[in-house]
């Protein structure tokens, strides 16, 4: 497959005003056509260690099963399995080299594949979905749902939306890749439209930048997905950028069907 | 009246009062405020004042002039405000500006408040630790990173509102074309400029000042006559902003 005709990607990693260092890791690819983004914990370094083999891991698994032409798996469990390998490589990293243990990373994979997009997650990185629609306003969305204690509070009703604005837990995640020798992936399946605009981001964005402000920043820049990243960052690190922020923007140019087999092809030919 | 304080390596030198309207800072002695530093130009920036407002612009010093660690050619100064030229610190204060901002503060202290409740302190020690035993990961993982205790502060910032109420007002006038006379309030984070599919431009709200950006098209906008590249352009107050054919002028309210 090769998406550079219909997608363009742009992404931008910052370590923010406050950290000496960057934890985030990043990875796209316009011609396989997927974005990756995880952003790292651990003391010392290991945090970078472990969002670094999280997005070559992925980024090497997902470009070899690509290469050759259509997944021979279904492209949602061809992302499971690859995230799922990768969390095995963190967690024996982890367990074998003192300085490593307890790393862990977040994770979003957003795979774009036969007019659909297939996002995976664990953590907190979120992705985000901008449309614009023949009528009426713009939709912004947020695809992912964190796996932290937060969402978790929220979700159970302990804790209203306005209140988990203020609240102390939000870096606690429920769920990170190579904490354990297994992992819970969240996949989900979209059609992806032309015009659509997804951004992936680590949290070092969306704790420091409300979603209105990024809502407002994709419907005024989405013209110049370069600047819009620039814009993101920036506005982060003016709110202080107490973390590492990331941003990777998607822009879906066109229609991206998988190509047929010569026998598909065929009999739909003959189905005319 | 407006001052300065000016500061040496965290000590305190001496201070200025802007008793004039144009004041020069430089390394000759005929400036107002003489800095004998290799660091610092000839002639190395003015502040200008006004009514009850200040700018201060770089006089093409070779080093640069920041405020609030931002390069700036010309910026408007508010009280708090920190010039920094070559080591030397200059801190703004206007005592004036700073009391009709008291009420501000003062309708912004419910948020004040808020922000106390939520001390570092409130997060779980026993979670506090860089490198959580591996028994506390077992299940559902409370994974929590060093710098917990800042998001925690950070969580409660909606005193940036406050923030945003104290700075000044900024308008775009339309002096030319079918909108001419109309004023465009720049109350947002981001307003665009222009004809989509022609030439937009945006100018964003940032906490030291308004910038101006390219956003598409083939032209550039125009600044003072002055074409702009791909870089923001920081915004002073009275600048003349020529886009798609069309002339405005942003000024401070």
């Amino acid at each position: 497959m090769d998406l550079r005709q219909a997608l363009e990607i742009v992404s931008l990693t910052d370590p923010g005003r406050v950290r000496s260092h960057n934890e985030d890791n990043i990875s796209t690819d316009n011609e396989a056509g997927f974005a990756i983004l995880a952003d790292g914990m651990g003391g010392y370094n290991a945090g970078e260690v472990a969002s670094g083999i999280a997005v070559t891991m992925l980024a090497d698994g997902l470009k070899t099963a690509l290469r050759v032409g259509p997944p021979e798996q279904d492209p949602g469990l061809l992302v499971k399995n690859e995230v799922e390998k990768t969390n095995s490589a963190i967690h024996q990293t982890a367990q074998s080299q003192p300085q490593f243990s307890g790393m862990g990373t977040t994770l979003v994979c957003a795979l774009f594949y036969d007019n659909r997009i297939i996002v995976a997650h664990v953590g907190d990185s979120r992705l985000y979905r901008y449309r614009q629609k023949e009528t009426g306003p713009a939709q912004f969305e947020q695809i992912t749902r964190d796996h932290s204690l937060l969402q978790e509070q929220i979700d159970s009703g302990m804790i209203s939306r306005e209140d988990a604005r203020l609240s102390s837990n939000k870096n606690l995640v429920t769920r990170a890749l190579g904490v354990d020798p297994t992992v819970d992936v969240e996949v989900q399946e979209h059609e992806a439209l032309p015009g659509d605009i997804y951004l992936l981001c680590s949290d070092g964005l969306n704790d420091m930048v409300g979603d209105e402000e990024i809502h407002l920043t994709l419907s005024v820049l989405g013209a110049n997905l370069e600047l819009a990243a620039q814009q993101l960052v920036q506005m982060a690190n003016d709110n202080g950028g107490r973390d590492n922020v990331s941003v990777i923007l998607v822009r879906v140019l066109r229609h991206f069907p998988a190509k047929r087999g010569i026998f598909d092809w065929l009999s739909a030919w003959f189905k005319k | 009246m407006a001052k300065l304080i000016i500061n040496l390596d965290g000590q305190l030198l001496s201070e200025f009062e802007l008793d004039k309207e144009r004041i020069t800072i430089g390394r000759k002695p005929h400036n107002d405020i003489p800095i004998d530093n290799l660091a610092i130009s000839g002639e190395h920036a003015a502040i200008t004042t006004f009514h009850n407002g200040a700018f201060i612009e770089d006089l093409g010093s070779t080093n640069g002039t920041l405020v609030n660690q931002q390069p700036i050619t010309k910026h408007a100064l508010h009280h708090g405000d920190e010039i920094e030229i070559g080591k030397y610190r200059l801190k703004y204060v206007n005592i004036q500006e700073l009391g009709s901002k008291i009420e501000a503060h003062e309708n912004d202290a419910h948020d004040f408040e808020r922000t106390m409740i939520l001390r570092p302190s409130h997060v779980p020690t026993t979670l506090s630790g860089d490198n959580p035993t591996s028994d506390m990961m077992a299940h559902t993982i409370p994974l929590i990173l060093p710098e917990a205790a800042q998001r925690a502060e950070t969580a409660a910032r909606p005193n940036a509102t406050a923030a945003e109420a104290r700075e000044p007002h900024a308008v775009v006038q339309i002096l030319s074309g079918a909108n001419a006379g109309k004023e465009l309030e720049l109350t947002k984070t981001l307003t665009s400029l222009g004809k989509p599919g022609i030439q937009v431009a945006v100018i964003t709200r940032r906490p030291h000042g308004y910038f101006l950006t390219h956003v598409q098209g083939d032209h550039y906008p125009a600044v003072n006559g002055q074409e702009l590249d791909a870089h923001p352009r920081q915004l002073a107050d009275h600048d003349m902003i020529e886009l798609a054919g069309v002339k405005m002028e942003f000024y401070l309210k």
